[in-house]
């Protein structure tokens, strides 16, 4: 059984006379313990169709099955990293209460809670600001404390929005190191929507590229990259740049809404 | 320590300087209506005894306590289900601006109508006038919630009254209190006025009463304690909300640091 399983998903957006098609004809799946990359051109309804998968939105046609079961409405074995840490995270509570709350509603004990709050905070390496307010953090500690809140959560499978798409190169480079090292020791399962090429192919194990709006799968990619990566080494190595030439290739044909272009997938070394 | 100094001299500069001016410009006065402040003064002690204070001062304070605590209840709860209904909104918004648009002290001789002329009647009026501001500030703040927070409690199952304690109504509060704040000298007008009509006990009694009486300095210190009631009300309500709304004030200036 696979983690997560999309068939057939389509949403419409229907309101004032005009119908807007965001997202055709979906079908994919994510087996346990794995780390898959969403990316596609931007206006491709990436965001619908996280929402759609989180069930923060009704598909209009298909459906999404979290370990066989179907979505509608948020699942409990679901958490959500947003991309506007800014405004994901309540400004009124504290670094530890934000990331407590969600486990309050799961009705976890008083010592339980404390106990996972501690280690996400710990794992994000944020133990010291646990008495802070979110806004006396930086962008990039903010997004921090979002995935652990996400992490205390104890998901089954992770979404990401395009969570590093607001901070600066460098936090980037650190939180996508961090992610990795998070899904490697905890073997949890990730679903990662991203704009951005090269973040894609450097985190996932698979790349699943998305056409335009009306949107389909266009491609998947396993990346045969060494699971040991880092900033330094796998972003000059020859098969990273093949891959993401690749991809960029078949965004940039998305982008033209050209058909099925047949670029071949580049062979495994 | 200089500091503190400074700022204390920058609070009371101006104060100092009016009571100077006004000092001055009274003393020779011998107008019945217009008496000295020296005059003024000395007659303080005498009407704002201690007995005074528990007899005039303290049911009027409580009275406005009633009226406000009751419109700040009543206020929020409806408010909340106001604003979280877009239904219910559509419905009540005629109905509230035109409420709204009648001025409070016209209530006072109808509320007494059914209500006597007792403390309640007095309660009512003021809750009446407070709750307004209250009301449609408490409606706005619950719209405005962020829809990215909202998002993130509903994909994390935060429903029902967690989401009520936990995300409306902090989301709301800077709103609630600037509505609370309006309430506050709402209050202090419609606590005299309600004294005014049918009391007898009160500020607002006691400044009528003197004024009837021909005690014009007495009539003098009893505006006096009321500006200096209102000062006080003012400071307090300030420090609770410097309190509940550190997160805010705090937030607000390190957006102001980096937009």
């Amino acid at each position: 059984m696979h983690a997560l399983a999309v068939s057939g998903l389509q949403k419409v957006y229907e309101g004032s006379g005009r119908r807007v098609e965001a997202v055709r004809d979906l079908t994919f799946t994510v087996d346990a313990g794995e780390l898959v990359c969403l990316v596609g051109p931007s206006g491709c309804g990436k965001t619908t169709l996280l929402k759609c998968m989180g069930g923060l939105l009704t598909p209009t046609d298909g459906e999404v099955l979290l370990e066989g079961r179907k979505v509608n409405g948020p699942p409990p074995g679901m958490a959500f990293v947003f991309q506007e840490y800014g405004r994901s995270l309540f400004p009124w509570m504290r670094v530890a209460q934000n990331v407590e709350l969600p486990l309050k509603q799961k009705g976890l004990s008083k010592s339980r809670r404390r106990e996972l709050v501690a280690d996400a905070l710990e794992s994000v390496g944020l133990t010291d600001a646990a008495d802070a307010y979110p806004w006396q953090l930086s962008g990039g500690m903010q997004q921090r404390v979002a995935i652990a809140r996400a992490l205390a959560y104890e998901p089954q499978v992770l979404l990401m929005d395009e969570p590093f798409a607001a901070v600066d190169a460098q936090t980037r480079a650190d939180l996508e190191d961090l992610v990795r090292g998070l899904w490697r020791e905890r073997g949890i399962t990730i679903l990662f929507v991203t704009h951005d090429i090269d973040e894609a192919v450097y985190l996932g194990q698979r790349v699943i590229v998305l056409s335009s709006s009306p949107t389909v799968v266009r491609e998947q990619l396993k990346v045969d990259l060494p699971d040991e990566r880092d900033q330094l080494h796998t972003r000059v190595a020859p098969r990273f740049a093949e891959l993401r030439t690749h991809v960029y290739e078949q965004i940039q044909a998305a982008k033209r809404g050209a058909g099925a272009v047949k670029t071949d997938t580049p062979p495994p070394r | 320590m200089r500091r503190v100094l400074l700022r204390l001299l920058f609070v009371l500069a101006l104060p100092a300087l009016l009571v100077a001016i006004w000092w001055l410009a009274s003393d020779n006065s011998t107008d019945v209506f217009w008496p000295p402040l020296r005059t003024i003064m000395r007659t303080f002690p005498d009407v704002w005894t201690a007995e005074r204070l528990q007899d005039d001062v303290l049911p009027s304070v409580l009275r406005l306590t009633g009226g406000y605590a009751l419109a700040a209840v009543v206020g929020v709860a409806a408010g909340t289900v106001i604003g979280s209904y877009r239904r219910v909104r559509a419905v009540c918004e005629p109905v509230l601006e035109f409420l709204r648009a009648v001025p409070p002290p016209v209530l006072v001789p109808v509320i007494m109508l059914f209500a006597g002329i007792d403390d309640t009647m007095k309660v009512t009026v003021i809750a009446s006038g407070c709750v307004w501001p209250i009301l449609l500030n408490t409606v706005e703040g619950v719209r405005a919630v962020d829809s990215v927070m909202a998002e993130t409690a509903r994909s994390y199952g935060i429903k029902g009254p967690a989401r009520l304690t936990h995300l409306v109504l902090p989301s709301a509060s800077p709103q609630i209190f600037a509505g609370l704040r309006q309430a506050l000298s709402i209050g202090i007008i419609l606590m005299v006025i309600s004294e005014m009509f049918a009391a007898s006990n009160g500020l607002g009694f006691t400044v009528v009463q003197f004024q009837r009486s021909f005690a014009i300095p007495d009539m003098w210190t009893g505006i006096l304690v009321l500006g200096l009631l209102g000062f006080l009300l003012s400071v307090v309500f300030q420090l609770v909300e410097r309190r509940a709304l550190a997160w805010y004030h705090g937030l607000r200036a390190s957006a102001r640091r980096s937009p």
